[in-house]
Formats: structure tokens, sequence, C-alpha cells
């Protein structure tokens, strides 16, 4: 590759779109820890708006909901996702692209959409709105993050190793689990710690689907923020952030650690 | 020899509407190491995978121990394979890979142990149990991958172009070791490979496909010095291939001349082609030559010369240890016994 010095107005203008994507990030993390109820100066480092959090039942109450929430369509989805870029890569059909498009297009959907189709959907079905509908709309997105990650992984496996297990003896189930499951079980990681930050965050759907006495973290959020911004608020998205920072640390360390290993692989050959 | 072990009975196999095994007839006997050779696209290793039970023929049998098997799936079949790049699996070590189809079986956990041993041993890589097998090299991945299809103590232990992703030198030493192997263990072995030098070296009997049909079924010597069709001839080593005419038995006529040989059997006058293998020439003075002809290019090539010998009507090919100059007019020399009549083949 051609490595050139970076010129001077490269960086500026690095720096600015840096600036303009993290400043009000930054700014929301700095007036957490801000003393004063008003964000406008900063007066003192404090945590007492951390503290009032933890001390609001109602959005412990929300955590809590997320967090199963974000949890069960995980596992959900995850065994879904994974079934699914499985037989995906068996089926020999002439459909299969279309069938791989049709599995990830949740992702394209309009959330919005998706929100009000699934509402109309469960209240002709007459399910009482509340933790099972949003489980369900959660794992409805949930799954392709999974499935394309799973997919990926199974293209990169050499096909042979499944026909190996086989001619060893085992049978289709113990092929898969003691042999495909094992090798796919990385990318249904990352796949998974991707579709958790994904269900934690969500609004725009859940909003369609919660019901009226429940509430998530990003709805309580979002009602709270109609009535002004509190610092308790910024206190909260500070946690939030964190742990987003997180989950997607945790998955790029996923995908890192299988991609390293699959360059091995290549050395060897 | 020994009792039969595997017939394939007339097996076909189309893939969509292509033909790729066009009814092939064979009979694998026990403890033979018998060799698939032919050009890539020939079928060679399609059959392996219908004795595996990886794919099931289009039509016709399979026999193992005279029992059809050609629907059985291939964990219930009493053969293994060593597949051509190792597929060994990347999650598990050295052991854990070997002991895969033992595990299956529910054996005891010390016998399991004492097997993975005995199996390293004989492929030389003790001591390697805990390894990583990403991280061995690829003539060791083939040695755990050969021990992986050997503990099971199958009856029959099928390789596909096992050697094909190592370098010449290994290859060499594999070749050597896979016979022994072969020897020690006493069970069938069936080898699929392009690599003539491969499959003269190794086997007991070859088997050589083109297009999806057995061009000739012999012993190593036998199918060098013997070549039924002009395939066979161009495939295993080089020739010069000459048409003729049989004029009677051990008597042959090409480029203008007759020949004695030793072949017989054709009817009279019937059209053939002729084989003389390069080392079989012989580069004489004029007056004692049976061909005369101008040397045209001497190539030197480690143990001996290549020289290209022009008569009036072809090149002939020449391998020696004597050195002849471009230019020089030189005679042709060969014996009866170096003259191979073959079948001439229908165009292809």
């Amino acid at each position: 590759m051609n490595v050139r010095k970076s010129s001077i107005w490269e960086r500026i203008y690095l720096g600015i779109m840096f600036l303009v994507m993290y400043l009000p990030i930054g700014v929301v993390i700095a007036f957490s820890f801000n003393e004063s109820k008003l964000p406008v100066r900063f007066t003192g480092f404090s945590l007492v708006w951390y503290e009032k959090l933890f001390a609001d039942h109602a959005m412990m109450e929300a955590l809590l909901n997320s967090l199963i929430l974000g949890v069960l369509s995980c596992l959900l989805s995850a065994v879904i996702g994974t079934l699914g870029a499985v037989g995906l890569s068996r089926t020999r059909w002439r459909s299969r692209g279309l069938m791989e498009y049709i599995s990830i297009l949740p992702l394209m959907i309009p959330e919005i959409i998706l929100g009000m189709v699934l509402m109309a959907f469960f209240y002709m079905l007459r399910l009482p709105f509340g933790m099972l509908t949003l489980l369900i709309g959660h794992t409805i997105f949930c799954v392709p993050y999974i499935l394309i990650e799973v997919k990926a992984r199974l293209e990169g496996l050499d096909p042979f190793l499944e026909e190996a297990a086989r001619d060893m003896g085992a049978g289709p189930l113990r092929t898969f689990r003691d042999v495909t499951l094992p090798l796919v079980m990385p990318a249904v990681l990352s796949g998974s710690l991707l579709a958790f930050a994904m269900s934690m965050d969500d609004v725009v759907i859940s909003i369609f689907i919660n019901g009226p006495r429940l509430s998530t973290l990003p709805i309580k959020v979002y009602t709270q923020i109609k009535t002004g911004v509190t610092p308790e608020i910024n206190a909260l998205c500070t946690i939030m952030l964190a742990a987003t920072v997180l989950a997607f640390a945790a998955w790029y360390l996923c995908k890192k650690l299988t991609g390293g290993k699959e360059e091995d692989e290549q050395q060897v050959d | 020899m020994s009792n039969k072990l595997i017939e394939l009975k007339d097996l076909t196999k189309n893939f969509d509407d292509q033909q790729v095994l066009r009814g092939i007839n064979l009979d694998i006997y026990e403890n033979e190491f018998l060799t698939l050779l032919g050009p890539s696209g020939c079928g060679k290793t399609t059959t392996l995978r219908i004795i595996a039970g990886f794919e099931e023929p289009s039509s016709g049998e399979v026999l193992f121990n005279g029992i059809e098997i050609s629907k059985l799936p291939p964990y219930k079949r009493e053969i293994n394979t060593v597949f051509q790049k190792y597929a060994l699996f990347p999650h598990l070590n050295v052991a854990d890979n070997i002991a895969f189809g033992l595990n299956l079986k529910k054996v005891d956990k010390s016998v399991i142990a004492q097997k993975v041993e005995r199996m390293l041993k004989m492929v030389g890589l003790e001591g390697f149990e805990k390894r990583d097998v990403t991280l061995l090299s690829g003539g060791q991945q083939q040695r755990v991958a050969i021990a992986r299809a050997l503990v099971n103590e199958p009856k029959v232990l099928l390789l596909d172009e096992p050697l094909g992703a190592l370098d010449a030198k290994i290859r060499k030493q594999m070749q050597f070791e896979l016979k022994k192997i072969q020897q020690e263990v006493g069970i069938t072995f069936i080898y699929v490979t392009h690599d003539q030098e491969e499959a003269l070296t190794m086997s007991d009997t070859v088997v050589v496909m083109n297009n999806g049909e057995i061009q000739q079924i012999g012993s190593p010597i036998d199918i060098y010095n013997e070549p039924e069709n002009r395939f066979v001839a161009n495939f295993i080593g080089e020739s010069n291939i000459i048409e003729g005419v049989m004029v009677k038995d051990f008597l042959v006529e090409f480029d203008g001349f007759r020949f004695e040989c030793v072949d017989k059997g054709f009817e009279e006058m019937e059209e053939i082609e002729v084989v003389l293998r390069p080392e079989d020439l012989d580069i004489v003075a004029p007056e004692d030559a049976k061909l005369t002809g101008v040397v045209q290019n001497t190539t030197f090539k480690g143990v001996h010369y290549e020289i290209l010998v022009k008569t009036d009507l072809r090149i002939y090919k020449v391998q020696t240890t004597d050195y002849a100059e471009p230019g020089r007019k030189v005679g042709l020399s060969f014996e009866p016994e170096d003259v191979h009549v073959m079948y001439k083949m229908g165009a292809y």
C-alpha cells in the first residue's frame, strides 16, 4: 500500500467530523457529573444524579424489563438464527438467494412500519400487549443479526469437516452438535451481542407493542424527555452508552479472535 | 488373490445433465492397494465418494462383502476416508481428533487413550496428543488424518489425493510411509490420484480412468509396459505413439518398415497403434539402425539427455545418457520387446 503523510487539511477535516459526531455525546457525559441541575454551566463534579437514578424505582423496573427482554430475545433469536443459517447453507434450491434476502429483510424494513404492522397484527390476534409481544417483536429484528454472522462463518468453513464427521460414524445430529455448532459458536456469540445491543436501545418498535403498564428503559427515557431533560437522564444515557460500548467491544473481540484463527488455518494450507 | 471385498457393478452418475460416470465395473480385493488414476474430471473422485457413501450412484450397484450398500449412509459403513485437505476438526486437539470416532462408539476412555497413542506412534507423531491441529505442518496434519481414519479399524481406507497439498520431498516420503502402513495394518486402500508416478510407486493395482470410463486395470508394470490404448500410453510416462498395421502375429508395420515384435492375437492387417517409450530407443550409427533421422534438439535433463530425432515421417523422442549434437544424422534402434502394440482407439 502507498503510505503517505496526511496533509494538515485532511487532519482538520477528520477532526471536525469526529467533533460533530462525538461532541454531543461528550457533553451529555460531562453534564451527567455536574452538580447543578441546569445544563448550562459546570459547577462541580458530583455523582448525585446517579444516586437519584438508582433510587428511582420506575427507572430500575424499566431497566430490569429491558434486561429480561434483551436476554430472552437474544437467546431465542440465537437459536432461530443459527438453525436458519445452517438450513440455508444446506439448501440447493434455486430460490436460495431469495430466501436469504427475505430472512434479513427485517433489517431493511423501516422500524416504524415494522412496529405498526406488529401492533396491528397482535391486535388482530387478540394478544395482550406486554412482555410476550415485546419478545416476539424484538426476536423478529434480532434474528437477522445472528443469521448474517453465522452464515458468513459457515461459508468460511471447510465443507469436508461435516463429511469427515459422518465418515467417522457421526449421524446428522451428532455431526451438528460435535462439529458444526462448536465451529460456528464464535459467530453465534458475536451475533448475539449485536442483537442484544439492538434490543437494549430499541424505542420505535417497542413503543407500538409494549403494554400499558410495561416500560423498557429506552421508552422510559423517551417519555421522560417529553417533560424536559433532567441531569438524571444524562446519567442514564451515560450508563447506557457505557453498556453499548462494552457490548460492542466484546463483539469486536469475538470477531477478532475468530478472524485470527482463520488466518492461521490459511497459513497452514 | 484373496477375497473380493467391494464390487462396483455398472455404476453411473449424473450431475444435472452431465454424465460423470459411464458404467464402472470394478472388483476390489482384501488387502489390495488399488489406485484410481486419471486426469481431473475423469470420475475418480466421484467413484471414491460413492464407495464412501457421500454420493449415491444414479444407477448400478455397490456390493460390500456381497451386500448392496449404495443407499447406506457413510456413518454406517466400515469404510473411512482421508480427505484431500485433511479436514481435521480445528476446535479439537490432535488426540481428540483421532478419538472422534471412538468417542462416538462410546469406547472406554483408557482404551481410547491407548489406541490414540498406538496410532500416533504408527504415523510417527508420538507425544503430539495435546497439540493444536491448526498449527501443525501439512505433512503432520496428513498423518493425523490418517491416524484418525485408521483408529476406527475400517475394512477399507479411502484416500482422496491425500498428498496433493504437500511439497515434492515430503510427498515422496509419505508415499513410502503410506505403503508401509498399508502393509502393516493389512487392509484395503483405495487411493485416488492424478499423479502417475505416485500410482506406479505404491499400488498393487492401477485403474486408469478417463471421461467416466475405465481405460485399463492392471499391475503398475502391466499398465506401463502394455498400455491398452493411446490414452493410457500417453497418460502413463512419455510415449512415441505411431499408427501402423499388424501384418501377422509377431510382425508389425509402421513408418514404411516391418518390425519384429512380441505381440500376437490381433487380426491380420488390423490397424493398430504402437508405443515406443523414449527410454527404450537407442541412438546408433545410421548403418546399424532400424530408422534414421536428424537430431533436431538435445536437452540435458539431469540423469539423461532428451533428444528429438526427426525422421522422414515424424519426430521421435529419445531419452538416453549419450550425447548427440543437433544436426547430426543418426539412427534409431530398439528391440522387439520394446514395441508395444495397442488396439486403435476411436476418435475422442
